[in-house]
């Protein structure tokens, strides 16, 4: 996974609560073995409109991800993220996201940040403006502006944090507990010997 | 301390816990399916590792195999990418291996949530996890059941295990005896329609009280099945006789002398009479009427008897244009009747509504009657090749052939269309599915979700109609 430290970025705002992953990336696409290769297939039916932000000459380039709330609802397809990363974004923010696209998220080295939705709104309100940057500092936990005029601070687990700022293959570290995950296996083995 | 169903199914997991929380839970069961697992078994091989314990995992074929043309075998596949996505999972079987895998075509193949409780392949107790949202259907049987992405498809083969932190403890009650044409999917349809799509974000419910005791299993794997589409990763029912009565015999299922302790365990499998629940809402049962959504999302939704609603009277901006793109996307204005919304095709299917119930009820509506000639297509695929064959023995797939409507093979089918069966642009279905989102079935498609009985009275009227006025 590739690590992420500090990103500066250009915004896109994508200005409509409850985004479903089948918007993020229809089933279509979802017919591949691999991991990459779905850049094309990021909101490919809103593309469709000339006016979607995607296809803003002003955008292009942009790797920080702006929306609203309850981002990421619905199917559970890991092929959202692989999406929105293979386009070139490395950061969504949003004021709420739906569980598992959180979590597969952190799994991609794409960082999902929550801020407050009076945060947001004021983030909305400036990426109106061409050529609207931030600086998202995972270390320090932080969303700024380039002028330095905001600054909002966010929450994330210490853990994903670390595997997130290191780059960290989470199978690796978590075969470091194998003895106590055959312990456990072992002794639910005895107890509930019919799951086994 | 008392203890929440989820408590007692968390800490019976729990491997171990890092500073800030992050747990390792122990992962019981681990079904697959062809579209999320492919990358997952090739980080595997990537990374030179093996699956951790093969007889956890329950594999089928089941998101983009065609419903129609087995006879001509794997070269009914027409797709060259699905089929690409089927033989991958044929190889992985055969390379990795599995508990039991039911490939294409086999008599027992079907819908991976559907499956599950049938082969008894899902347990009380247990922890089960897939690559797809809907796994939260199996927690109807007293397990702690959620979807996961394809990384963790990985994780949990390569390790048994989850990273994961434990969610929030949430009752949603619903009291009371359901009225005549009201069914479980009216229950769940109403539950989001009260708590919203994101209403569950970060919980684990638990369906309780007495309308939910009074359910069939199949009831209650209708309403834990769409907890998701409340934005709930996980739901769940307390064990209790139905539950046990559902297990028993099933071909994976424990048998004496085994069986009586597992028995004894899973009656423990309940919230204790004082738990702590971080958030808990009640529904009267008789005032849920039969349910349809009107737009492209689940929590836009409304009773029967309704009219879809005015944007203009929503105060909150960024609904009111949620409100207003949804309407223009279903085509529909507001103040239309719901019963005057005609339909251009109806799909009864899915995880959420295709068991051997859920075709009963749709069958004893269409009995003897004929679908509507503005009716394209009425297709009814089973949930499983298990199904389908009940239903044949009943003589379901007759009353409906007679009515002029397609019965197909088992699979997702138009749920999510990923395989032939889909909505060309603008054509409007009444789906027994649980996402109206838009494009889900098809590119342009209008998605009215509704319940079996629901979209089979529509097939035979054109429109959707009142069946509790139904004769």
């Amino acid at each position: 996974m590739e690590k992420f430290t500090v990103l500066k970025g250009l915004v896109a705002p994508l200005d409509r609560a409850n985004v479903d992953t089948d918007q993020i990336i229809p089933k279509e696409y979802l017919k591949s073995i691999k991991r990459t290769g779905f850049a094309d297939a990021l909101f490919a039916a809103w593309r469709h409109d000339p006016n979607f932000i995607l296809n803003q000459p002003r955008y292009k380039g942009a790797t920080i991800l702006l929306g609203r709330k309850n981002f990421g609802c619905g199917s559970s397809r890991e092929h959202a993220p692989w999406a929105l990363i293979d386009y070139g974004f490395r950061c969504v923010i949003a004021p709420s996201f739906a569980d598992i696209f959180f979590t597969n998220c952190f799994k991609n080295g794409l960082l999902p940040v929550v801020l407050r939705e009076d945060e947001v709104d004021k983030l909305f309100y400036d990426a109106a403006l061409p050529g609207f940057n931030l600086t998202v500092d995972l270390e320090s936990q932080t969303v700024s502006t380039a002028d330095g005029s905001k600054k909002f601070r966010f929450e994330v687990d210490a853990f994903r944090k670390y595997c997130l700022l290191n780059g960290l293959d989470e199978i690796g570290l978590t075969l470091r507990h194998e003895d106590k995950i055959r312990a456990f296996e072992s002794r639910r083995k005895t107890q509930f010997p019919w799951y086994f | 301390m008392p203890q929440t169903l989820y408590d007692k199914l968390w800490d019976s997991h729990v491997v171990h816990v890092e500073d800030d929380g992050t747990t390792l839970l122990y992962i019981d069961r681990h079904l697959v399916h062809e579209v999320t697992s492919p990358q997952a078994y090739e980080g595997l091989k990537v990374a030179g590792r093996k699956p951790w314990r093969v007889d956890s995992v329950v594999a089928t074929a089941d998101h983009n195999t065609p419903t129609t043309n087995w006879d001509e075998g794997m070269a009914g596949v027409k797709d060259k990418f699905a089929k690409l996505q089927i033989e991958t999972l044929d190889k992985n079987m055969k390379e990795y291996g599995a508990k039991v895998y039911f490939p294409y075509l086999d008599k027992r193949q079907g819908i991976v949530h559907v499956i599950g409780p049938e082969q008894g392949a899902t347990l009380p107790g247990m922890t089960l996890v897939c690559g797809d949202s809907h796994t939260s259907t199996h927690g109807a049987l007293g397990c702690l059941a959620h979807g996961i992405g394809t990384s963790e498809v990985e994780h949990v083969l390569a390790t048994q295990t989850l990273v994961t932190r434990k969610m929030k403890n949430m009752r949603v009650n619903v009291e009371g005896p359901l009225g005549r044409g009201v069914t479980p999917k009216d229950v769940v349809l109403a539950i989001i329609g009260r708590i919203g799509t994101a209403g569950g974000t970060g919980c684990a419910v638990e369906f309780a009280g007495s309308t939910i005791r009074a359910m069939s299993m199949e009831g209650r794997m209708t309403v834990c099945n769409m907890a998701i589409e409340a934005g709930a990763r996980a739901g769940m029912v307390a064990v209790d006789d139905t539950t046990i009565e559902y297990v028993k015999g099933r071909p994976f299922a424990p048998r004496p002398p085994l069986w009586d302790s597992a028995v004894a365990y899973w009656k423990t499998l309940k919230s204790d009479p004082d738990a702590k629940f971080d958030r808990e809402v009640t529904l009267d049962a008789r005032e849920i009427k039969p349910h349809v959504t009107w737009g492209t999302s689940p929590e836009m939704v409304t009773s029967v008897d309704s009219v879809v609603p005015d944007p203009d009277k929503e105060k909150d901006s960024t609904r009111r244009e949620g409100m207003e793109r949804a309407l223009v996307y279903m085509g529909l204005k507001p103040r239309t009747r719901i019963t005057d919304i005609k339909l251009d095709k109806v799909f009864i299917g899915s995880c959420t509504n295709s068991r051997i119930e859920d075709l009963r009820a749709a069958a004893a509506m269409v009995k003897g009657r004929r679908k509507a000639a503005n009716i394209s297509v009425a297709m009814v695929v089973p949930g499983s090749g298990v199904v389908k064959a009940q239903a044949e023995k009943e003589g379901l797939d007759r009353i409906f052939r007679d009515a002029g409507f397609e019965w197909r093979e088992p699979g997702c089918s138009m749920c999510l269309g990923m395989n032939p069966d889909h909505l060309s642009p603008g054509e409007r279905c009444a789906s027994t599915s649980n996402r109206n989102f838009e494009g889900r079935q098809g590119e342009g498609g209008r998605t009215h979700l509704v319940s079996p009985a629901m979209a089979a009275a529509a097939a035979i009227a054109g429109h959707f109609v009142d069946i509790r006025e139904w004769r």
